[in-house]
């Protein structure tokens, strides 16, 4: 059967509860922070938001329901997404259903982390049954052994080196030094990238991110209220998740878009070429160039090509992660698979600033997430359009 | 190739000894099921009973055809290294302490990608230093240099499974032929209690066993060996040879005795490595084989009651220097007996008592633990000495225990069943403890 479309769904306040590297607020303030100016800036009251999304790793041992009692919220309409950099990209997927559904009028997507001193650590280690049994004792437990395997596998196929992953990271810290929200300040060379420390070979200090607090937030309501409410908005062209893609691949060096992808241009009646701008996850450089293969931007092993031909910055000839994405902006938790839908919103209503892609009708946000063992389980692209 | 261990430098008594920081240990009850494997020596993953598939990490569902019908059985760790890292930082005190820390990817021939700890002898796939370029240039533009493209190769790995420090069970990637200083591995030295360069108790130089012990690890570079005698007046075959071997001191060492091992515990407390207790009692026989308790007593007093002395006294003393240097404090060794398991009632009091030392053994484990000090419980059948006289063979030579147990030190076996008697009994026991009983009390 031939998937439904998500004709009619708007996506409007992009939100983002400024990130700090430590906080002692727990995920429940910076929920509370988002939802507060979901509320302020949209003029919809409290009480008319019939739907939540939420997504945080920090909430246990609450869900998505002690949220509601906490913030005084009666949603008929409910759902926990912990799902890390896959969160905001199905947060968006089921938020839409339901308003066409009509199983909510208005439903807020907010993903929120706390970070204090000790969380990172505490967290790596009770992330997943398999990160308890089979990662986290060799030693570094969270992601970056993974993406370090990754990584040097990417460049044993396919012969790219630091400097293309160098690439990456330089251009998102140009875009980054035009968004007041981002955590760093101070421009990267690729000279100052190839001579950071190494952290776990060949993943050195300016492949990671850093984890920090924050929280993002969006509203998904039909397109006549949006527009009724006078809300700057984009519409959702088309949408695909996949989960657990190519279990039987020893290492990933592909992800679940590949299987997907057609679709997802179908529904949106565009080819890649059509896109002006993509948001990808960025975990690490290298996933971002996973992204454009399998995505369709460059075929399959042409990703350290692609990133020496093309200009990365948002002013450049492919503008990705705009916003500096998480590499640059810092990682909230979970808020950093909505890093990427606000910051598309941002670009196709006009709220992007000195960061604008100029003239941009269509944005392309990628998600990516949940290492629970050796590879990320969950991948998730939103074509979104500006609405006209 | 790995660089054969050095002796270590004295101590500098200005400085403080380090504590220790155990590895994560905390593993789901599934998983479990491969420490209990390596415990003994083995490297062992689910396979599934249904579909044959095997598959890691552990899990209650078999991933291909949903069965749970789940058996642990051993692999043969052949695979190929398919990425590896060098982590230079991580947000655990055990790594953080033992920076930089090599680890591998690799795909098991039996299907499963694992994560291991990668010896240093294991050859690298590719360098991913230096600035190599290989994709084409996109079209329009001018091409950059491209140097060829680098070698690639194929790296076979072997797999296997060893206890760490926190006694919960890891991978490692071994290089597929073995070398010569290969244990001196600095990660391989960290699941491992290897008696080169360490200071060892054995604690009954009498016996047969104790001989042999004493032998086998001045062979294997013990650079002191103490071994107790309760006796020195009592001039006992054996004793003068091992004497005169340079590391070995004669100590003077009565279990039954509390002043005894407390004095000694003063004397080496601060120096022992590795304790070895041998000794042992095994005299009574059964209940009705003679009057009174006396021989039983004795029995208990040094197989049970002599390991709890000794305990008390030298356990705080060794998980004091459970991180001190390359040569810290590292293993406890635990003569027990197969008759541990399931009495045997020819020898019922001896076995009892064993029983108990076995028990009393998981106690001092249970609390050796958290400071990463090795208690290795060692159950052989019958020894091949004055006591077993009458029994027929097979029967362990003292020589064949006592490597058996050097050989758990040099790769971190927690629980030894050395002959093949203990073999067969550990096997009947694990099938169906009930039905050995009825046999063994049958005759066996």
């Amino acid at each position: 059967m031939r998937r439904a479309s998500y004709e009619g769904v708007a996506v409007a306040v992009p939100v983002t509860v400024p990130y700090v590297r430590y906080s002692t607020h727990g995920a429940h303030w910076f929920i509370g922070r988002a939802v507060e100016a979901l509320v302020e800036r949209s003029g919809i009251a409290k009480d008319e938001i019939d739907g939540l999304t939420v997504s945080s790793f920090a909430l246990a041992p609450d869900t998505a329901v002690g949220v509601t009692q906490h913030l005084g919220l009666s949603p008929r309409w409910l759902d926990h997404i912990p799902t890390g950099g896959a969160s905001g990209v199905m947060a968006l997927r089921r938020a839409a259903r339901a308003v066409q559904a009509g199983d909510a009028d208005v439903v807020a997507c907010v993903a929120a982390d706390a970070n204090h001193v000790e969380s990172f650590r505490q967290m790596l280690g009770g992330f997943s049954h398999f990160a308890r049994d089979a990662s986290y004792p060799y030693g570094s437990g969270g992601p970056n052994s993974i993406f370090a395997f990754i990584t040097a596998a990417y460049m044993r196929a396919h012969g790219a080196t630091r400097e293309d992953f160098g690439r990456i990271a330089v251009a998102q810290r140009a875009n980054a030094l035009a968004n007041p929200d981002a955590l760093f300040k101070t421009p990267l060379t690729l000279d100052q990238y190839l001579a950071a420390r190494p952290i776990a070979e060949p993943i050195h200090l300016f492949d990671c991110v850093m984890p920090c607090a924050g929280a993002e937030a969006f509203l998904v309501m039909s397109e006549e209220r949006a527009r009724d409410l006078g809300l700057a908005h984009v519409l959702v062209r088309g949408a695909i998740e996949r989960h657990n893609a190519f279990a039987d691949d020893p290492v990933l060096l592909r992800g679940g878009w590949l299987v997907d992808r057609d679709e997802l241009y179908a529904q949106a009646g565009v080819r890649p070429d059509a896109i002006d701008f993509v948001e990808t996850y960025d975990d690490y450089p290298v996933v971002v160039m996973l992204q454009l293969e399998d995505l369709g931007f460059c075929a399959k092993g042409e990703g350290p090509a692609f990133v020496r031909a093309r200009t990365l910055t948002h002013d450049g000839d492919f503008p990705n992660n705009t916003g500096g994405g998480q590499l640059s902006a810092g990682q909230a938790g979970c808020a950093g698979g909505f890093l990427g839908m606000t910051e598309a919103i941002r670009q196709l209503t006009g709220e992007a600033g000195a960061r604008t892609v100029a003239d941009a009708q269509i944005g392309l946000v990628s998600g990516f997430g949940m290492v629970t063992y050796d590879r990320c389980l969950c991948t998730g692209a939103v074509i979104l359009g500006r609405a006209s | 190739m790995t660089m054969p261990l050095m002796k270590p430098r004295r101590k500098n008594p200005v400085l403080r000894t380090p504590q220790m920081n155990l590895p994560p240990w905390a593993r789901g009850r599934t998983a479990l099921g491969m420490t209990a494997a390596a415990a003994e020596g083995r490297f062992e993953l689910q396979v599934c009973e249904r579909c044959a598939a095997v598959q890691y990490p552990p899990r209650d569902a078999c991933h291909r055809c949903l069965s749970a019908e789940l058996a642990w059985r051993a692999q043969s760790g052949e695979g190929e290294l398919l990425s590896e890292t060098v982590l230079h930082h991580s947000n655990d005190p055990f790594y953080r302490e033992r920076l930089p820390w090599r680890l591998g990817l690799v795909r098991l021939d039996a299907g499963p990608t694992v994560i291991v700890h990668l010896h240093g002898d294991v050859a690298s796939p590719i360098s991913t230093q230096g600035t190599v370029a290989a994709a084409p240039a996109a079209s329009g533009e001018p091409a950059p240099r491209q140097p060829p493209r680098p070698p690639q190769r194929s790296v076979r790995v072997h797999v296997g499974a060893r206890l760490d420090r926190a006694g919960a069970a890891v991978l490692i990637g071994f290089p597929p032929e073995e070398s010569e200083h290969m244990a001196d591995d600095k990660m391989l030295r960290e699941m491992a209690s290897d008696p080169r360069f360490r200071k060892i108790l054995v604690t009954d130089g009498k016996t047969a066993v104790g001989q042999a012990l004493v032998q086998a690890l001045v062979k294997a570079g013990a650079e002191i060996v103490w071994v107790g005698h309760a006796e020195p007046w009592k001039k006992l075959p054996g004793l003068d040879d091992i004497s005169a071997l340079a590391p070995v001191t004669l100590v003077p060492l009565d279990l039954s005795n509390g002043r005894s091992v407390v004095e000694l515990a003063g004397e080496i407390g601060g120096k022992v490595d590795i304790v070895v207790n041998n000794a042992e009692v095994h005299r009574a026989f059964g209940i009705a084989a003679r009057r009174g308790t006396d021989a039983a007593r004795a029995e208990m007093d040094i197989n049970y009651f002599g390991l709890l002395r000794l305990a008390q006294e030298l356990g705080p003393a060794l998980r004091a220097r459970s991180a001190d240097g390359t040569t810290h404090a590292a293993a406890w060794v635990n003569l027990l007996s197969v008759y541990a398991l399931s009495n045997y009632p020819p020898h019922g009091t001896f076995s009892a008592s064993k029983a108990a030392a076995h028990s009393l053994a998981q106690c001092l484990r249970a609390e050796m633990r958290p400071s990463g000090i090795r208690v290795i419980n060692v159950f052989p059948g019958p020894i091949d000495d004055e006591w077993n006289q009458n029994l027929p063979p097979p029967k362990v030579a003292p020589a064949a225990l006592a490597s058996a147990i050097v050989k758990a030190l040099k790769e971190g076996i927690e629980d030894v069943y050395p002959g093949d008697v203990a073999q067969e009994w550990l096997e009947r026991w694990r099938e169906n403890p009930k039905v050995l009983e009825r046999e063994l009390s049958a005759g066996g």
